[in-house]
């Protein structure tokens, strides 16, 4: 345990390029195999034969760099870059910015990995079929779940293949056109309203009491046999968790819903509480992130969906089984499969990057990262509280599980500085930049940290003097954090809004150089 | 525990540590926290699971013994594609792709996070100059996912409710657009190909082609490997129509095949696996959707648009999120279908192989695999009891084999030629019965001449 010092840190500022602006004709990165003679005397120019409909005359105008340049222009990038296994990022709450393990990346990289075509016999395929069976039995253990795909790509993909479960386990039911609306609850992830809005759901989102906590009465007050799933996180975003969460599911298995579990949030609950025991149907884990595999800026990913057995029959094809010899096979026969929601098996080197994670950490210490990432997270609350302008939201009194939603409201109102001020400034202290919240802002000037298992005690100090430094710059000279950031790859957008503005928004350089009047 | 040795992935499991905190929080143990949970709720045994292997030595051991229960495409010689692709990976991509910063960083903003915006923006832009549109998105899961994409975006924009596929699409990716546009475009019809050329029958398109119609979604090179040449005259049909016409490209062909824009697509969608992403036992992909740079167009996305725009440091890029409030993230159940983690990482890999790669890269890499697939078309062709090519279009690294005439299955040649290490073609018995005992053959640039050679031989001594 050191002593808690505010880095004077400054990231890279390479003023890059964009890569066009590098290009020169004729230049070359990477020569491609030569057709040998014989091929090429044998079948000749059969580019040229091409139909004139087809053939591509005027070539694609790429990039054209020398391989030095191209790797050293993106070296440049990564450096300007705050990946979660640099810096202390405790800032991105609900996404669980946990240690992502090197030597995962080595496993996934073995050609007896990184070179498996996925239409392989499966006799060629035993090694990576035992990694996501035993993935499923790992899964189905934490959570109390019959069966697991691990197709999805992510977590909103999960919510949605959930749904899409639900509306054919309803329909076999034949209650197809009635059961049309799910309900879920705002600190439940956007996407456990905007996944089943996608399979065709009527979403009612229900705001939570005052406390924070959610509204039994509402709701049981929006049940009715025309609700077909209820969606819901616990513990929520706010990192309350719901002690009253079998009487929800309780009061809509009375109306025949399925209940479905969005345990993205799981980090601070493994092997301590459990959908079954809480009465669900199906649920999620997000492997990219309660599983130690890397977010990659936002995939591959994975949503591990579980489910009861009588719903496993719509699981997405094909589906991993064990032989009575013990060897496994890809089940394509699967009738009343919903079909594909992901090409092949999903990401598997995600769920191989899970499967090396889980095995590095047994049951005890799978308990052991839940402990201490509670523990964390109380640790830092306690000392985020003594600092001016900030304020625990909700629930007085209780505690939080893994993650905090704070706010700086009182700081906002003392000193004119938004809580996206701050969050631009953290990024000159060598933190990423934090997580507000999802939209819509329900607490004001949110903001929400996860110090995850994977953080020190020196962390957390480190982190809290830096908040603390913060709130001090804000009170004592607020102009200065409202033009932050100062030390990062990249300054404060000049107009947020030209982002919006279809007369100048550009997502490829060949949309901005003709808006800027150069093509 | 017995005998708790600190794990190095949780520092604060040394008990000193602990037990500082605990009393700065002023708690006496862990469990004073999880009160919140009530015993009804708890979890009360010890969970069933393996017991850990702490070493990093023996874990690598292990899964490194499990792993080499595979056989994978670098000691077997593979004809297999269908949606993923054995092609050579640069070593600069990996290079990129493993680097800590881009590997294990999120949803940091644009400035601290200004390279992983700038490395998407140029992923997306070389993706723009491949298929000649302005907009281009953050990567979705794969090319089902965007092509299912292109579909609802499609439905909402023409206000329809049906869709045209061709009966060569790829069966999966078919599945995925049935289930994931199902709320919106519950009816999606099959248009016929003409089963000489492989190409589309153009008189069944018009014939469908109705007024309810959103779109229609072809591929090109389609599924079965053939290249669609009637482009200009199907897009035509469908635009007579009223419909959107989408189009489903492997984008490694970009360099050799005019994109669908120049011949009437208004959605062009593809995985950027091809593009240097490794295999993964199909865990490379990463999907895309192009269109012109419309506000009609781009208000349909789902996905994140990363935006370049000025930072108020003079002459600095900076860069955003593009008309954020479609995405659920801001607009929950109002928003364009759904957005979460996808595949970022397979975009940044996608944009340094085409940094790499470039214009003449791309065109000699297409040239080539244009040349081995009529090599080994024509070798096939040889054999006697095998058809090839059973479609008359021309073709782009993949084709029909059709072994009727060898009075043999396609399992049963296929277990033959795993016997002399050869991963033989995808079995196309089960999806397309029509087409009897026939297999899916797909050749890049990584096979030599002697590989083509080799599978002749081994063909020719199997059938």
């Amino acid at each position: 345990m050191g002593i808690v010092k505010i880095r004077n840190f400054h990231q890279a500022h390479w003023d890059e390029p964009i890569i066009f602006e590098m290009s020169t004709p004729g230049v070359r990165g990477i020569i491609p195999p030569e057709v040998e003679e014989e091929i090429q005397a044998k079948v000749g120019d059969v580019y040229s034969q091409l139909p004139d409909s087809i053939r591509r005359t005027e070539p694609p105008a790429l990039p054209e760099v020398s391989q030095k340049h191209v790797l050293s222009h993106y070296i440049h990038l990564s450096q300007e870059v705050l990946g979660s296994n640099l810096c202390p990022d405790v800032s991105q709450g609900t996404c669980t910015m946990k240690y992502n393990p090197r030597v995962n990346e080595d496993l996934v990289a073995s050609p007896n990995f990184a070179d498996l075509h996925p239409l392989q016999p499966d006799e060629t395929v035993q090694g990576i079929l035992e990694v996501y069976w035993m993935v499923e039995q790992i899964c189905k253990e934490l959570a109390g779940m019959d069966r697991f795909c691990l197709q999805p790509g992510g977590g909103a993909h999960a919510v949605f293949t959930a749904a899409s479960i639900i509306r054919a386990y309803h329909r076999d039911r034949g209650e197809a056109g009635k059961r049309n609306e799910i309900i879920t609850t705002m600190f439940s992830h956007p996407c456990d309203a905007a996944s089943p809005a996608t399979a065709g759901f009527k979403v009612t989102t229900l705001m939570p009491l005052e406390s924070g906590y959610p509204d039994l009465d509402a709701f049981k007050a929006a049940l009715s046999d025309r609700v077909a799933s209820i969606h819901i996180t616990n513990p929520e975003d706010t990192g309350i968790f719901n002690p009253i969460i079998d009487q929800f599911t309780t009061e809509a298995h009375k109306y025949g819903a399925i209940c479905f579990y969005d345990q993205a949030n799981l980090n601070g609950i493994m092997g301590i509480t459990r959908a079954r025991e809480c009465g669900f149907d199906m649920c999620h884990f997000n492997v990219h992130k309660t599983f130690g595999s890397p977010h990659g800026c936002s995939g591959p990913g994975t949503g591990a969906l579980g489910m009861r057995a009588d719903l496993a029959k719509y699981m997405p094809y094909p589906v991993v089984e064990q032989k009575p010899d013990g060897s496994f096979f890809l089940d394509y026969d699967r009738p009343h499969s919903i079909g594909k929601i992901k090409g092949f098996m999903g990401s598997a080197g995600v769920v191989l990057r899970a499967y090396a994670w889980l095995m590095m950490m047994g049951p005890d210490y799978l308990r052991e990262c839940a402990e201490i990432s509670v523990l964390n997270n109380n640790y830092l609350q306690k000392k985020l509280e003594t600092i001016p302008g900030e304020v625990t939201w909700y629930a007085k009194g209780h505690r939080r599980l893994e993650q905090v939603r704070y706010s700086w409201e009182k700081l906002t109102q003392d000193t004119g500085v938004g809580t996206e001020d701050v969050m631009r400034r953290l990024g000159d202290f060598g933190i990423q930049h934090y997580w507000p919240s999802h939209h819509p802002w329900v607490v004001p000037e949110p903001f929400t940290l996860e110090p995850c298992e994977t953080f020190s005690k020196d962390d957390l100090d480190e982190y809290a003097a830096v908040f603390a430094q913060m709130s001090k710059e804000a009170y004592e000279n607020p102009e200065f954090i409202k033009n932050a950031p100062y030390k990062c790859a990249a300054h404060k957008n000049k107009d947020p809004h030209e982002l919006d503005d279809p007369e100048k928004w550009a997502t490829t350089w060949k949309a901005y150089q003709k808006k800027k009047g150069k093509k | 525990m017995k005998k708790p040795i600190v794990h190095p992935y949780i520092p604060n499991m040394v008990p000193e540590v602990k037990d500082q905190m605990l009393k700065d929080i002023g708690i006496s143990s862990v469990e004073d926290i999880y009160a919140e949970i009530p015993e009804r709720l708890r979890f009360k045994r010890r969970l069933n699971i393996p017991e850990p292997i702490l070493s990093e030595c023996r874990l690598r051991q292990h899964v490194e013994k499990v792993l080499a229960k595979n056989k994978n495409c670098k000691e077997y010689t593979s004809f297999l594609g269908a949606g993923i692709y054995n092609h050579y990976v640069p070593a600069v991509v990996p290079t990129v792709m493993l680097r800590d910063e881009f590997l294990t960083a999120y949803v940091g903003d644009s400035m601290a996070d200004h390279g992983k915006f700038q490395a998407q923006f140029e992923f997306a832009s070389c993706i723009a100059e491949l298929v000649d549109q302005g907009m281009v998105n953050t990567p979705t899961y794969d090319w089902g996912m965007a092509a299912a994409t292109s579909v609802r975006m499609s439905s909402r924009i023409t206000g329809r409710t049906e869709a045209l596929v061709p009966k060569s699409i790829s069966p999966d990716r078919l599945a995925c657009i049935k289930n994931y546009a199902y709320s919106i475009v519950p009816t999606i019809t099959m248009v016929e190909i003409d089963p000489k050329t492989g190409l589309l029958d153009l008189a069944d398109l018009k014939k469908k082609m109705t007024d309810k119609v959103a779109c229609l979604y072809f591929e090109n090179p389609t599924y079965l490997g053939t290249i669609e040449t009637q482009g200009k005259e199907i897009s035509q049909i469908v635009h007579d129509a009223g419909g959107i016409v989408a189009v489903g490209i492997d984008p490694i062909s970009l360099g050799v095949l005019e994109p669908p824009a120049h011949y009437g697509g208004d959605i062009t969608v593809g995985d950027v696996q091809s593009l240097g992403i490794p295999m993964q036992w199909g865990g490379g992909e990463g999907g895309f959707v192009a269109t012109r740079d419309e506000p009609v167009y781009v208000a349909e996305f789902p996905s994140l648009l990363f935006g370049i725009t000025e930072t108020t440091e003079p002459g600095e890029y900076g860069f955003g999120e593009v008309f954020y409030d479609r995405t659920s993230y801001a607009a929950r159940e109002k928003a364009k279908d759904f957005l979460g983690t996808m595949a970022e990482l397979h975009g940044i890999g996608a944009g340094v192989y085409l940094a790499l790669m470039g214009p003449q890269g791309m065109k000699e890499l297409g040239e080539g695999i244009l040349q081995r697939t009529a090599y080994t078309m024509q070798l096939l062709s040889g054999i006697k009891g095998i058809k090839v090519p059973v479609f008359s279009a021309p073709h782009f690294k993949e084709f029909v084999v059709n072994f009727d005439g060898t009075g043999k299955t396609v399992k049963a040649i296929n277990k033959a030629l795993l016997e002399k290490k050869i991963f033989g073609g995808k079995d196309l018995s089960r999806e397309f019965p029509e087409l009897g005992q026939s297999a899916l053959y797909c050749v890049t640039e990584v096979h030599t001449k002697d590989d083509l050679d080799t599978l002749a031989a081994a063909l020719r001594e199997i059938c």
